[in-house]
């Protein structure tokens, strides 16, 4: 101002010779361009990799799906071999050692001794005998998947010798081997019930939230009496319904279905509140204007919203159902042998005597108490990571 | 509030008639009927049952009625107290099922009165304290109660029990009681027995309310009004009680509604386990038989137990909390 009537002297004006850009405030760096353009779940993975917790529970549960996918490999016995002389045998000892001299890993021999006091059986190492494992081995012949036949096995016992590490059952069949079968039917029923409740509480929750009125007052209804059932009762009772006749493989679907027609409420739930919310918005009056199905807008537009976080929620379902199933098969009623799951395995835990003479028994539960854990913390860092209105 | 609680009071009725419907189609599911199974284990005992016989057996039971014809009869029999007849027990329903209700009621009630007891201080304890050792380690056990199949540590505990304290294994009381009438005796005997299905029923409820108190009181715990109160110099402990700690506490009655299914779950496996005389045992034996009345009256009164209790819970969350009682409608 000064300078503009000429009194004061005129003051320095500075131009920068350098090219002038004038986004280049905005630009981002490329480190943070790559932040703001990932995709949902590319920024999912980020917030997942820093819950540790959930990363190694992740870890964990991808290493027992692989191993169902071979377990006949993996078990050193067949599921159903059995070794008449080692009967209720007590785990074996894992030496590395033996007498100062390192051998790698082998058990001792078992000495068996009939107790006539009480009738017990009585093992005792035999430390003469050494056992050393193989590895890559030729054993017990198998039916891959029941399909191709094979004997390669992993890990077996020496030859002439046995190994029970977690010991073995009523009819002498080894428990890891039979653990690691189950596996892979106790973990998949949770897979496909999941499927079927995901299916159904998406299709009734999407049909409340998106029509309400009517629709949505009997959705509701529904979900309150199914939900005023006692869960386990009401499995107990369907699964009684299930005909003595059916193959094994049915009363599994059979199962699963009922795990699942049972479990869909929650699911049903949020798909609706989030959906009521949803349908008020612009992009969906759009798509409906556009002349989009309801199929088409609930699908397409509405429901990829909240995806993750439904999957998340999915995740921590699993592990009632397999809860469900080992309950279930525990009290005789859920699946039968020979279709081999850890409740089927725990079945054999029932009474007391177990406790007291075989424990055992009871490793079956193991696997379990890994499995729902896993789960449970796997799927509290996925929706934790989900959730789309957390800054990262 | 009377609207509210004639409004409530409506919702329930149809709810109890559709589920009333429901589990009779269940215990119809299954092929055949009592009678089926009854004679072909009379047969493979070798006896022979004779037509004429089967048929009047088949009318006394009126199981040659049309099914909406015998749900309705068992339907307006439960108005007036009668269940239907068992045909295992050969006793009407209501006297073979008496007791067992009982204690059913009883070790429900005591298991959600644990479940209040032990979550509610380890809850407040784990929110307050947040992060440190004490709430990872809490959190972690209760993680573990979780996932442990109820049944198995039924079994270790009945085991402990046993061992150590020298607890009859197996019932709700020492074998000398059983057949006693109520004494101070057999009340002590109730309660040295009643602990280990309550700890092993109630653990993954607790887990689960311990999680809820702990997060809604951290919600509560970083609003303003908790910065004043402290600003002002108010003692912590009297902070603490006098207002985030009440309003944590709404979930708290409101589980009921999520806790008593859970529990009544629970109860029926675990004392399968331990063979308590509850419905559990009796319902699964009657499940397998076929005696359908039998089976059909345990799931009608569990389920009329959990209904009721959704409805007391709601209730008590309406005395509690204003909104509810405005807006009038049921929980969501």
């Amino acid at each position: 101002m000064s300078g503009a009537n000429g009194a004061g002297p005129a003051m320095e004006h500075y131009v920068s010779p350098e090219p002038f850009d004038p986004h280049s405030i905005e630009a981002l760096t490329p480190e943070q361009e790559r932040y703001y353009m990932a995709s949902q779940w590319r920024m999912m993975w980020w917030r997942l990799k820093r819950h540790h917790l959930a990363v190694a529970s992740g870890a964990i549960l991808m290493v027992m799906y692989l191993s169902v996918a071979v377990s006949e490999v993996l078990a050193p016995y067949e599921l159903h071999t059995r070794n008449t002389d080692y009967i209720y045998a007590p785990p074996q000892e894992l030496h590395f050692f033996h007498e100062g001299d390192f051998i790698g890993p082998f058990v001792y021999g078992l000495r068996y001794k009939l107790n006539m006091e009480n009738l017990r059986r009585e093992y005792t190492e035999d430390t003469s005998q050494v056992y050393p494992l193989r590895f890559f081995c030729s054993g017990d012949p198998y039916r891959f998947w029941g399909a191709a036949e094979g004997r390669f096995h992993l890990v077996c016992p020496a030859e002439g010798g046995a190994m029970f590490l977690l010991g073995t059952d009523r009819l002498g069949r080894d428990i890891l081997s039979r653990i690691i079968y189950g596996s892979r039917i106790s973990l998949t029923i949770g897979l496909v019930g999941i499927c079927i409740s995901f299916l159904l509480g998406i299709t009734l929750g999407g049909l409340a939230g998106y029509y309400g009125g009517l629709v949505d007052d009997i959705v509701q209804r529904l979900i309150e009496i199914i939900r005023s059932f006692p869960e386990l009762p009401l499995w107990m009772a369907l699964s009684a319904a299930l005909p003595v006749t059916w193959s094994p493989i049915g009363v599994f679907l059979g199962i699963t279905v009922i795990l699942g027609l049972i479990d869909w409420t929650g699911l049903a739930r949020a798909v609706r509140s989030k959906l009521l919310a949803l349908r008020e918005e612009d992009f969906c009056t759009a798509a409906v204007l556009m002349g989009a199905r309801p199929s088409r807008v609930i699908g397409r537009h509405l429901l990829p919203n909240f995806m993750s976080h439904l999957i998340a929620s999915a995740t921590l379902s699993i592990p009632s159902m397999i809860l469900g199933e080992t309950a279930l098969s525990f009290l005789g009623l859920g699946l039968r042998p020979p279709i081999t799951s850890w409740g089927v395995l725990l079945n054999e835990a029932q009474n007391i005597n177990v406790v007291a003479l075989y424990p055992w028994l009871m490793l079956p539960v193991v696997p379990v108490i890994v499995a729902v854990l896993a789960f449970n913390f796997f799927g509290d860092g996925l929706r934790d990571a989900a959730d789309p209105y957390k800054t990262a | 509030m009377l609207n509210y609680l004639v409004r409530r009071v409506l919702v329930m009725i149809p709810t109890l008639l559709v589920i009333s419907a429901l589990i009779f189609v269940i215990i119809q599911l299954p092929e055949g009927d009592y009678l089926t199974t009854y004679i072909a284990e009379l047969e493979s005992q070798g006896e022979s049952v004779s037509k004429e016989k089967i048929a009047f057996l088949r009318q006394q039971y009126g199981l040659d009625k049309s099914l909406p014809e015998q749900y309705f009869t068992w339907l307006f029999g439960m108005f007036q107290g009668d269940f239907g007849y068992s045909f295992e027990y050969d006793l009407p329903v209501s006297d073979v099922v008496g007791d067992r209700l009982l204690l059913s009621f009883v070790v429900s009630f005591a298991t959600i009165l644990f479940t209040w007891v032990v979550a509610f201080p380890i809850g407040v304890y784990s929110a307050t304290h947040q992060y440190s050792w004490a709430d990872h380690g809490l959190t972690f056990i209760g993680f573990l109660g979780l996932a442990t199949p109820n049944f198995l540590l039924a079994l270790v505990l009945l085991y402990i029990a046993n061992i150590y304290f020298g607890t009859s294994i197996g019932g709700l009381m020492d074998p000398q009681y059983v057949a006693q009438p109520m004494s101070f005796g057999k009340f002590v005997s109730v309660l040295e027995h009643l602990w280990v299905p309550v700890l092993v029923i109630g653990t993954s409820g607790t887990a689960g309310m311990i999680r809820r108190l702990r997060a809604n009181l951290l919600d509560e715990l970083q609003k303003q009004y908790v910065v004043t109160g402290r600003a002002k110099g108010l003692p912590r402990m009297r902070l603490l009680v006098k207002y985030p700690l009440r309003m944590a506490l709404n979930p708290f009655v409101a589980d009921i509604g999520n806790l008593l299914p859970q529990v009544i779950s629970g109860a029926a496996i675990v004392s399968v386990v331990l063979s308590l005389p509850t419905t559990g045992p009796m319902m699964l034996t009657a499940l397998r038989s076929q005696d359908m009345y039998l089976a059909g009256s345990f799931l009608m009164f569990l389920s009329m137990l959990t209904v009721v209790g959704m409805f007391l819970s709601d209730l008590a969350l309406a005395v509690l909390d204003p909104r509810i009682r405005l807006q009038g409608g049921t929980r969501r």
